[in-house]
Order: structure tokens, then C-alpha cells, then sequence
């Protein structure tokens, strides 16, 4: 057996260049410090992305996208698949899991000033894939094609429609027409299978080459002293996968024991259900918006508000080129603040959306 | 085309023009001097002018002169209280004062041809209108139910004739007890009303469909009644439960005893929502009021009831253990569906009471508790099921735990062979 394993190592080294790697590999090192804790949220991501990409697959095989049968092939996943019920509540559940990783992972980077050169594209291609796991998550929400799931949508694409100029065409695009119809589903179905997992392997591939080939940034002001260097293989991965162990455990509790719900078949003739909202991870934008006056001085208080997002992220996506201060490797504490705002504001307008409906 | 917008913009200056000039006259030609006099009074003299405001008569362009007579263009009250002036119909007129022109077709077609032409004739047919004929001037007149100047019409929510206002209405005389005195009638009918299943449809549900009083004693010929017209009542909105009581062997009897159907066994005006306690043989049941034990009906009444025991005792079972499936997490949207069929069975079971045949009535049990079975074994089977997710978990999460305690052992034993530096 060992002959055997040796034989075919020896086979796959000679074209894959397999010893090299795991050289690189072991050669790797990892800074270890008291705030290396924030490293494994990376990792943590990952292993979240794999588990969407397994169970996505396995529910392409029963998931119908037409607004007829897509519906009751939910049904059918939960009620009559083995592990049906299983798969699906993964999938939502690791879905929402995995966007609050990837908050947490960003803030973290933020705070950190891991964006600092040389590593400004790794924090650009991390921004990209949020926008990326955010448009998953939007575009898998009406996939069920329930109530809540139309309703929200519908709340969201008048959202964009609203902008100024181009609004109406990106929401037609969106949509397939002028509203969410039978040609929505289908083109959600499409972004959420096709395109957006195309561009999550272009930028995450570049994202996790970015930082395996420049290493984790060490925070700003630790003293040398107190930052140690670890083997990136085993010790960093076998830590890394401690933490999976528990993501996986914590999944399946809440699986089993919060399974995530069908709801009621989608009506577009019946009206909005009081409370809509959309997922939680947009709703510190959607509480904004609701509560941002009709106009400010001349301008709609909504469009106002959504230039205001889109500006804003544009300004994050391009922190690393406006903090001098990281670049040069000094502390930016004016940065930190506004991050913390931003991070404040963020927690207070989905906390608000929850605890106050009526806003 | 320049042109042609000049000729609008001259066309318009005259027409506002014209408006601007004519209007003092116009509104002088319809100058009404009995409005202009009662306007200036206080009390129940201005109170006409004051009510006629939102009057259905109004808004079909009728004034003071189309009812009460005179001529309003005079502005002398002596010249306006002219020859043609009626002034107040007394109470034991008004009837046919109203009839001048409700019971004319051809002058009513001009203003709602749907409405009928017979309320008179009606009238004169009815307990009040028999009444008022013997010259009990106490009995009610059209103005009682429709009021006098503010009439509005019965598709008004504010009209005294709306469904929802017709009990109370009705009740203003009726439940008054020293108005009703003379007449040795009861005076609860609007108190039971307030308790019936009828009422609870009309004011809680907003059901405009559910019977108030005119639906079973009619309106403008009002009558109670008769033992033998009660089920009729019934049957207008209850045909099925009548049907089958007409077939069954009680309908004989109970025309021989002259027992009204229906309300011996579910009240008048006090129609509480029936219960399954109705049947049977226990205390509240309605069977034993006629049936003594050890008789044949009574024991059918005993088996009946028992019957229905038993269905709803499953329907609840198989009800319960859906929702704990639920609450579990176990999709169970199927079996739920399915138990609709049960408890329509139960409704269509419930009905059949009235035919009072067991046969039928086991055969519909029968079959719901059929369903009922059907639903309790899914929602075993679901309990099952998260039983079986649960122990899973657990069987996961060990695994995972013993995976993660063996991975920070290793962990520790790699960091002790080679430190971080």
C-alpha cells in the first residue's frame, strides 16, 4: 500500500509539481500575536464557501426555477428528499453565516490596517467578494419564490429602480422587465448558478493567491517582540480547521433544530404582509432609506441615500489609497474612528429594524 | 394650429366670463325661502334643514316643496304657505304620504328603477301597519325606521336600515319596556340577538350577509313569524340542514305537535353557535328534552354523540401531532393539507345531523376518521423523524467533538516540538 501511495505521489508530483507546493507550504510562516485570533476568519469563509458550493449542487438536483414548480420542489426538498430538509438548511443557514463572517473578516482587516501596501488588492478583490456574497444572497432569497422572499425582492429591485438615470434600466435587467415576473426567477436562477459563482472563482483564486503569496499583514505598533512566527502547514491549518469543526457543529444545531422555513407560496396579486423587509444583512440600508426624510433641500431623500451607499462604498473599497498614515506604517486613529462609526451605525440600524418594525 | 389654440383660449375667456356674471342670478332663481326661513330658527324647526343636508332626496334633487307642498319662491311665509302647502302629515298619514311617490312606478323609475314600488301595500299587511289601521298611532310608520329629514339609503353604513344598524334600530321600540307594555310582547328579542351566532358574524366578522331582523320577519311587512313558517325562515339561508330535517322522521311528528322546527332545538333571537354538547344525551344536549332514556332515539342519540366523540378526539390527535412536528421543524404542509379533508368531513357529518339517520351519519364519520388515521400515522412519522434528526445531531456533534479534542491535541503536541519564534 505504501509502495502504492509512494508510486502515485511520485506520478502527480512529476506533473503537478506537488513537492514544491508542500515545500512552500511548510516553508510559510504565520504571525501569531495576541490579536491573531481574526486570521481564522479567512479561513472560516472558505470553508463556509465550500459548504455552500456541496449543498448548492445537491439542491440543483431536485430545485426547479420557474415560478410554477419552484416553490414545491422546496416542498419536495423538505418534505420527501432524504436529508432534503438537511441540505437546504445548510445552505440558508451557512449562507447568512458566511456574510457575517465576511463582515467580520473586513472589519477585522480594517481595523488591522491589513490593507496596506503591498496588499491594496487583497483588500479591493475581499470588497468585490462581498458585493459578490451579497448579490448571492439577494439573488438565492426569491429562489424559494415564497411570500416573503417576492415581497422583499420586490422592495429591494424598487430600491434600484428609484436611482436617477439608470435606475429603471438596472431594474429591468434585474428583473427581466418592468416588475418580478416568470422572466425574474429564471434570471435569478442564472446569476446565483452561473455568473456569480464565475466571478467567486476569478476573485476569491485571486484573493487567496494575493494572500498566500504575501502572507498575513501584521498589525501596526506591536512591538516585534511580541509577534511570533508559525509553520503555515501543519500549525496554522490544523488551527484552521478547529475552528471549521465548530462552524459545522454550530450549523447543525441550528439545522436541526431551526430548519429553515418554505413560508407561503408567492401571490404578486396579494397584498405586501406588514413587517417586509429584506435579509438581515441589507437591512441597516433598508432602515436608512425608511427613515431618511421625503426631500433634503433639493434632492430625494431616498436617491440622496443611495448615492450616499454607493459613494460610501466606493470610499471603503478605496481605504487602502486614502489612509497615508497605514501606508507609511504609522497608526491612523482618525481612520479607526470613522471605521468604528461606519461598524456603530451598521449594528444600530439592523438592531433598530428588529426591534422597532414600525420604524 | 396657432389658430386654433386663440379659439380655445377665447372660447374659454367667455365661458368663465359667463360664469363670473350669471352665477348671482342663477343662484337667486334657486333661492328656496323655506330653507332661507328655517335656517334663521332654532331647535327642532332648524333641525330639518340641518338633517335634510345628507337626505338621499337631496342628492336626487328633490327639496322641501316635492314632500311638503308650497310654493319656496315666495320669500313671504304667507304667499310661500300657498294652497299646495301640506305642512306635517300626522303619524297615521304618513304611509301614504310617502306612497305618493314610492308607490309610483313611473315617477320612481326616474330616480332608481331597481327600487320597489310595493311598500305601502306591504305596509298595510304588516303587524304595524295593523296597527296603525286600528288607529294605534303608536305602531311604526316609515320615518320610525327611515328617519324623518336625514333618510339615507340602506346601503348607507350610517343609514338606520344598514344591516349592522337594523337590530338597534328595531330595538328602540322593542326592547323598550314600558312602550312595549301594552302589547304583551317580550322585549329581549335585541339582548338574545347581541348573544346569537348571527350577530357574532354581523359585528365581529362584518358579515352584511348575516340575518338581522328584517331578514326573518321581513321589513315593510313586518310580521312575526308563524310555528309553521319558522323553518321557512331558516331554510332561506340554511337549505341543506333543512333538506335533510324534511326527510327525517322528526318533520312528521313535529308538524303533528306543531313544534317549530328549527327553534326547538337552536332558539329564536338567542341563536347561540351550536355545539357538539347539543348531542347526545348529557346535560346540555337538546335530544333529551323530548327523548327519555332507554328509548331507541335516545340510544341513537347516545351512539351519535359517542360517534362524534371519538372523530373529533382523532381530528385533535392527528392535529396535535402535526403542530409538534412542526414546532419540531419537520416539514408536515402535506399531512396538514390532507386534514382538511377530515374536518370537512366532520362539517359535512355535523350537517347530517339533521337528517338524524345514524347510517349516514357513521358513513361520513367513518370515512373523515379514515383521513384521520392517515394523519396521525404522518404525524408519527414526523415525530420520528425529529427524534431521528435529533439523535443525529448528537451522533455528529460527539463525532465533531472528538475530532476537535484530538485536533488540539495534536495542535499542542506540534507547538511543543517546534515553538513559535
Amino acid at each position: 500500500m505504501k509502495n502504492f501511495i509512494k508510486t502515485a505521489f511520485t506520478y502527480l508530483d512529476a506533473r503537478f509539481l506537488l513537492s514544491d507546493i508542500a515545500q512552500f507550504a511548510k516553508k510559510k510562516k504565520v504571525p501569531e500575536h495576541k490579536h491573531s485570533f481574526w486570521y481564522y476568519f479567512g479561513g472560516i469563509c472558505l470553508f463556509l464557501f465550500i459548504i455552500q458550493v456541496i449543498t448548492g449542487i445537491l439542491l440543483l438536483l431536485y430545485y426547479s426555477p420557474s415560478i410554477d414548480s419552484a416553490y414545491e420542489s422546496i416542498h419536495t426538498i423538505m418534505g420527501k428528499v432524504k436529508f432534503g430538509w438537511l441540505i437546504r438548511s445548510v445552505h440558508s443557514w451557512t449562507a447568512n453565516i458566511l456574510v457575517g463572517a465576511i463582515f467580520i473578516h473586513m472589519f477585522s482587516s480594517f481595523f488591522m490596517k491589513a490593507y496596506r501596501p503591498p496588499r491594496e488588492l487583497t483588500w479591493i478583490s475581499g470588497f468585490f467578494l462581498l458585493l459578490i456574497f451579497l448579490a448571492f444572497g439577494f439573488s438565492g432569497y426569491l429562489l424559494p419564490w415564497n411570500e416573503l422572499a417576492f415581497f422583499a425582492t420586490r422592495v429591494g429591485t424598487d430600491i434600484a429602480g428609484t436611482l436617477p438615470v439608470i435606475g429603471k434600466s438596472i431594474e429591468a435587467f434585474i428583473l427581466g422587465g418592468p416588475e418580478i415576473s416568470g422572466a425574474t426567477l429564471p434570471r435569478f436562477f442564472w446569476f446565483h448558478v452561473a455568473i456569480l459563482p464565475l466571478f467567486t472563482v476569478i476573485i476569491m483564486g485571486a484573493h487567496i493567491i494575493l494572500v498566500q503569496t504575501l502572507g498575513m499583514s501584521k498589525p501596526i505598533g506591536l512591538p516585534e517582540k511580541e509577534i511570533k512566527e508559525v509553520p503555515f502547514f501543519p500549525n496554522f491549518i490544523l488551527k484552521d480547521s478547529l475552528g471549521w469543526m465548530i462552524i459545522l457543529a454550530l450549523i447543525g444545531v441550528l439545522c436541526v433544530f431551526f430548519p429553515w422555513e418554505i413560508g407561503q407560496k408567492a401571490d404578486a396579486f396579494a397584498a405586501t404582509p406588514l413587517g417586509i423587509k429584506p435579509e438581515w444583512y441589507f437591512t441597516f440600508m433598508f432602515t436608512t432609506l425608511k427613515i431618511m426624510p421625503s426631500h433634503v433641500l433639493f434632492a430625494e431623500g431616498e436617491i440622496l441615500a443611495i448615492l450616499g451607499f454607493m459613494v460610501g462604498g466606493l470610499l471603503w473599497m478605496l481605504i487602502p489609497f486614502l489612509d497615508r498614515n497605514a501606508a507609511k506604517e504609522k497608526k491612523s486613529p482618525v481612520i479607526s474612528l470613522i471605521g468604528f462609526i461606519i461598524l456603530l451605525y451598521i449594528i444600530i440600524m439592523t438592531a433598530l429594524t428588529y426591534l422597532h418594525p414600525r420604524l | 394650429m396657432k389658430e386654433l389654440k386663440n379659439r380655445e383660449n377665447i372660447f374659454r375667456f367667455i365661458l368663465i366670463t359667463a360664469i363670473f356674471l350669471f352665477y348671482p342670478a342663477l343662484s337667486l332663481a334657486q333661492s328656496n325661502s323655506c330653507i332661507d326661513c328655517h335656517k334663521e330658527l332654532e331647535d327642532e324647526l332648524l333641525a330639518p334643514v340641518e338633517s335634510f343636508e345628507r337626505d338621499i332626496h337631496r342628492q336626487f334633487g328633490l327639496s322641501c316643496t316635492d314632500c311638503h307642498g308650497g310654493n319656496p319662491a315666495e320669500e313671504d311665509i304667507d304667499l310661500a304657505k300657498d294652497e299646495s302647502f301640506k305642512g306635517i302629515p300626522k303619524r297615521f298619514q304618513t304611509p301614504e304620504f310617502c306612497a305618493r311617490c314610492h308607490s309610483d312606478s313611473s315617477y320612481m323609475r326616474r330616480f332608481n328603477p331597481s327600487l320597489r314600488v310595493d311598500q305601502e301595500e306591504m305596509y298595510w299587511t304588516s303587524e304595524h301597519g295593523n296597527l296603525l289601521k286600528k288607529g294605534d298611532t303608536k305602531a311604526a310608520v316609515c320615518t320610525d325606521c327611515h328617519n324623518t329629514h336625514g333618510i339615507q339609503a340602506a346601503t348607507h353604513p350610517k343609514s338606520w336600515t344598514f344591516p349592522w344598524n337594523i337590530p338597534q334600530m328595531c330595538g328602540r321600540c322593542h326592547s323598550d319596556k314600558s312602550y312595549m307594555e301594552e302589547y304583551k310582547i317580550s322585549t329581549s328579542q335585541w339582548d338574545d340577538y347581541k348573544e346569537s351566532v348571527h350577530a357574532q358574524a354581523l359585528f365581529e366578522k362584518k358579515d352584511l350577509s348575516a340575518p338581522v331582523c328584517n331578514d326573518c320577519h321581513g321589513n315593510h311587512g313586518a310580521i312575526p313569524p308563524e310555528v309553521t313558517s319558522i323553518a321557512y325562515v331558516c331554510h332561506q339561508c340554511h337549505p341543506s340542514a333543512a333538506d335533510l330535517f324534511s326527510q327525517s322522521p322528526h318533520k312528521t311528528v313535529f308538524d303533528e305537535l306543531e313544534i317549530s322546527e328549527c327553534e326547538a332545538c337552536h332558539g329564536k333571537h338567542k341563536i347561540v353557535p351550536p355545539t357538539d354538547d347539543m348531542l347526545g344525551t348529557g346535560e346540555k344536549a337538546v335530544c333529551i328534552q323530548c327523548h327519555e332514556p332507554d328509548t331507541k332515539p335516545y340510544q341513537i342519540a347516545f351512539r351519535i354523540k359517542e360517534k362524534f366523540d371519538g372523530f373529533i378526539k382523532k381530528i385533535e390527535t392527528a392535529d396535535n401531532l402535526l403542530e409538534q412536528a412542526d414546532r419540531e421543524g419537520v416539514e408536515v404542509s402535506e399531512p396538514k393539507f390532507r386534514l382538511t379533508e377530515a374536518n370537512t368531513a366532520l362539517i359535512f357529518a355535523r350537517n347530517l345531523i339533521h337528517s338524524f339517520s345514524l347510517e349516514e351519519i357513521e358513513g361520513k364519520v367513518e370515512e373523515g376518521e379514515k383521513v384521520a388515521d392517515e394523519v396521525i400515522q404522518a404525524g408519527e412519522a414526523a415525530l420520528r423523524e425529529a427524534k431521528f434528526r435529533k439523535s443525529g445531531l448528537i451522533v455528529a456533534t460527539c463525532f465533531i467533538f472528538l475530532l476537535a479534542v484530538a485536533l488540539f491535541l495534536k495542535i499542542k503536541l506540534i507547538e511543543k516540538k517546534t515553538p513559535a519564534k
